[in-house]
């Protein structure tokens, strides 16, 4: 594969740009080297349709930002595609393809081990376990967690070596070398979020998932946690994070998927899928420049014009359930 | 003194006896569930009925002893499939609720005599009498008959048995206790295999003097001997050797990081269901083991393996330390030890007339299990992570 070529060169912001520039600006549109295919995902709870996804493909390489407003569905979609949650449309049509394996059918730890990994909104530190045990347990094919070997120290004794090699190195890039030995439940919340990542890392993943990588850190912090999101995406991984921090998205990410109510609104490069009328209607409402303070609008021509619209609105929902 | 020197004989007479033996490798199989995985068993007392049950069937059908051992070990196997197939999947509370009906339909099932072919094999609440299984193991003793004093040179032996040279060495001993205890702590400055040598080293000098001070004379080879004694507290120590292995190795990470969260160790790729199917099986194994050990020296009856075996099971470990290495057989030792010391001590003093005569012996039996009872709360509230578990593991809610 000419991966090592294409991923070198993508560290280079112009020729992202021109990559993506290619790319059609509408929901689901095709990308040139697709590592995350979607089709036909639905997940209702009861008669709440929380997520709807016709078809979506994630770029290989680059930083793609899932936004929306709140209850748009962004984690149950997240939950959904790495095993998590099953769709509702499972065995209808429902279909998704990781780096051109089938996940249709798969367990969360499968999925992990395909190279999709994912971390936690809320952070799932092992807070009873040193730091160091938390980074050693994300290391995969472990000889010394099979319980057939793990009594015989010298069968898993090299490995176990190299992955505290590497855990280490991790460690000293995410400044969390010094609690090596210290329980993760004493870590801040930041420090949580930058255990996690690094714990994720530890697994080679080919892409990494991070649900709200940002929420509840302070500013210095988020700084360098997006100083490390790029340096992985210039390490060549495909990054897909859900954010609601407009700055943090228009600043790291290279192309932006809008979620609202479930489903994909608007797809397009961070600067310019903000201007969207698509997404203003969805993170503003669609009549958000109506001033409802303006007397002037009191009349019974703009009430039926509203009402026109409000009917409308409503047709066009029945006419998408039906 | 007399009075005293009774009740210290007695205390060793139980810390010694393969039945504390036989629990403590019960608790070890417990701890490795609940401690280390974070299952919630409260069945622990049917793994032991189970493996004692098969074990003791088998030689009664003619088998012989390692296919009756295998046997036993085969249907806590099975068992453990049984209940972890259906309920690993979900939430933990589940396990328990599952396992305490098993543990009790195993139990009713044993003492049930509806049933012809199964009275014949089980000998319903009356049990399957040791003396129908046992003589298989104990013909392999090589002790020979007679009794065995150990140590033969005991306290009467120095100044004549005074109460100093007696005082002094429990003052000794207490002392070896507090230290192993600070260094199984990790208090001390000593770490890995010298840590694991001085415990067991100050362990073996702590056994030597309390049998200086309270010499224990038994039979060689008969029920309850010392024939019994050894391989109860030989298995112990194979059980710990091995508890030690799987828990210091990446399985045994995996273990915890189970017990600390499920989803996160999915996310890392892990196979949750496995992993705990495996900690229940090698936990219920131990039991198993456990079950056998403790109606060799008795008979197979189902009543003296339920609930309350499991709930002294769970005492035990709570007072040594979940997930310590050494937690379940320090846990062990000062439950059944502590136990002793109050029935005795209410024996002698509360009710003789020589004393306070308030009670009779039924009475003191139940008086020692409500003052056990007011310790087990007093230590739930004042140390909560047991003798030898790290505070520090507290302080995180989970």
């Amino acid at each position: 594969m000419s991966d090592t070529t294409t991923t070198a060169s993508l560290a280079d912001p112009a020729v992202r740009r021109e990559l993506m520039s290619t790319v059609e600006a509408t929901p689901g549109s095709s990308k040139p080297d697709s590592i995350l295919n979607v089709d036909h995902i639905t997940r209702h709870f009861g008669g709440i349709t929380a997520v709807d996804v016709g078809h979506l493909e994630v770029q290989r390489g680059i930083i793609t930002a899932l936004i929306g407003p709140n209850g748009a569905g962004k984690t149950t979609f997240f939950n959904l595609i790495t095993g998590f949650d099953r769709p509702s449309s499972a065995g209808q049509g429902a279909h998704w393809s990781f780096d051109g394996r089938t996940l249709d059918r798969t367990s969360a730890s499968r999925v992990a081990r395909s190279g999709m990994v994912r971390t936690f909104q809320l952070t799932k530190a092992l807070s009873r376990m040193t730091v160091m045990d938390n980074m050693m347990l994300g290391a995969q094919n472990q000889a010394g967690e099979n319980l057939a070997k793990c009594l015989l120290r010298p069968l898993w004794g090299g490995q176990e070596k190299q992955v505290e090699t590497k855990a280490l190195d991790l460690l000293d890039r995410f400044s969390l070398l010094e609690k090596r030995t210290d329980y993760a439940g004493s870590l801040s919340g930041g420090q949580r979020k930058l255990l996690e990542m690094a714990r994720a890392l530890m697994s080679d993943p080919k892409m990494i998932m991070l649900d709200e990588p940002m929420a509840g850190v302070n500013p210095a912090l988020t700084q360098s946690l997006l100083g490390h999101i790029q340096s992985l995406r210039d390490d060549g991984m495909t990054v897909l994070f859900v954010e609601h921090d407009m700055h943090v998205v228009r600043h790291i990410s290279d192309w932006v998927v809008v979620m609202a109510e479930g489903k994909i609104v608007a797809e397009g490069a961070a600067g310019e899928v903000m201007s969207n009328q698509a997404v203003i209607d969805a993170y503003l409402g669609a009549h958000h420049d109506t001033d409802l303070g303006d007397d002037a609008l009191l009349t019974d021509e703009t009430l039926e014009k509203l009402a026109e619209e409000v009917a409308e609105e409503d047709a066009e929902r029945k006419e998408e359930q039906a | 003194m007399d009075d005293i020197q009774n009740i210290l004989q007695a205390m060793m007479r139980v810390a010694v006896s393969p039945q504390t033996a036989a629990v403590a490798i019960a608790v070890i199989g417990l701890n490795i569930h609940f401690g280390y995985t974070g299952l919630l068993n409260i069945g622990q007392s049917a793994f032991m009925l189970l493996g004692a049950y098969g074990f003791a069937i088998s030689i009664t059908q003619g088998w012989p002893l390692v296919v009756a051992i295998l046997m036993g070990l085969l249907v806590a196997f099975v068992f453990a499939l049984v209940l972890g197939v259906p309920t690993l999947k979900l939430r933990g509370d589940y396990l328990a609720i599952v396992t305490i009906s098993a543990a009790e339909i195993v139990r009713y099932v044993g003492r049930s005599v509806g049933v012809e072919w199964l009275f014949d094999l089980t000998g319903g609440a009356q049990g399957i009498p040791g003396s129908q299984y046992r003589g298989s193991f104990t013909s392999l003793s090589p002790f020979g008959s007679g009794n065995t004093t150990i140590l033969s040179f005991n306290y009467t032996d120095v100044a004549g048995g005074s109460v100093v040279v007696r005082l002094l060495g429990w003052a000794v001993v207490i002392g070896l206790i507090w230290m192993a205890v600070r260094i199984g702590r990790g208090k001390t400055s000593l770490e890995g295999t010298g840590r694991t040598a001085a415990i067991i080293g100050i362990s073996a000098a702590t056994i030597l003097l309390a049998f200086f001070l309270a010499p224990t004379g038994q039979q060689n080879t008969g029920v309850d001997g010392w024939w019994f004694t050894f391989i109860a507290w030989i298995l112990v120590g194979i059980s710990l050797l091995i508890v030690l292995g799987l828990t210091k190795s990446p399985w045994g990470r995996a273990l915890r990081g189970v017990r600390e969260d499920e989803d996160a160790m999915r996310s890392l790729g892990k196979n949750v269901f496995a992993i705990k199917m495996q900690a229940l099986i090698i936990g219920g194994l131990f039991g198993a083991l456990g079950g056998m050990m403790y109606v060799l020296p008795a008979t197979v009856q189902p009543d003296s393996l339920g609930r309350s075996i499991t709930f002294f099971a769970y005492t035990a470990l709570l007072l040594g330390g979940a997930a310590t290495i050494w937690g379940p057989v320090l846990g062990t030792l000062i439950f059944y030890v502590g136990r002793i010391f109050i029935i005795a001590s209410a024996n002698t003093y509360l009710s003789s007339d020589k004393y306070i005569n308030i009670m009779n012996s039924q009475q003191t039996s139940q008086f020692a299990f409500i003052l056990v009872g007011v310790a087990l709360m007093l230590l739930v509230i004042f140390r909560p992570q047991g003798i030898l578990g790290d505070k520090r593991e507290l302080r995180f809610n989970v």
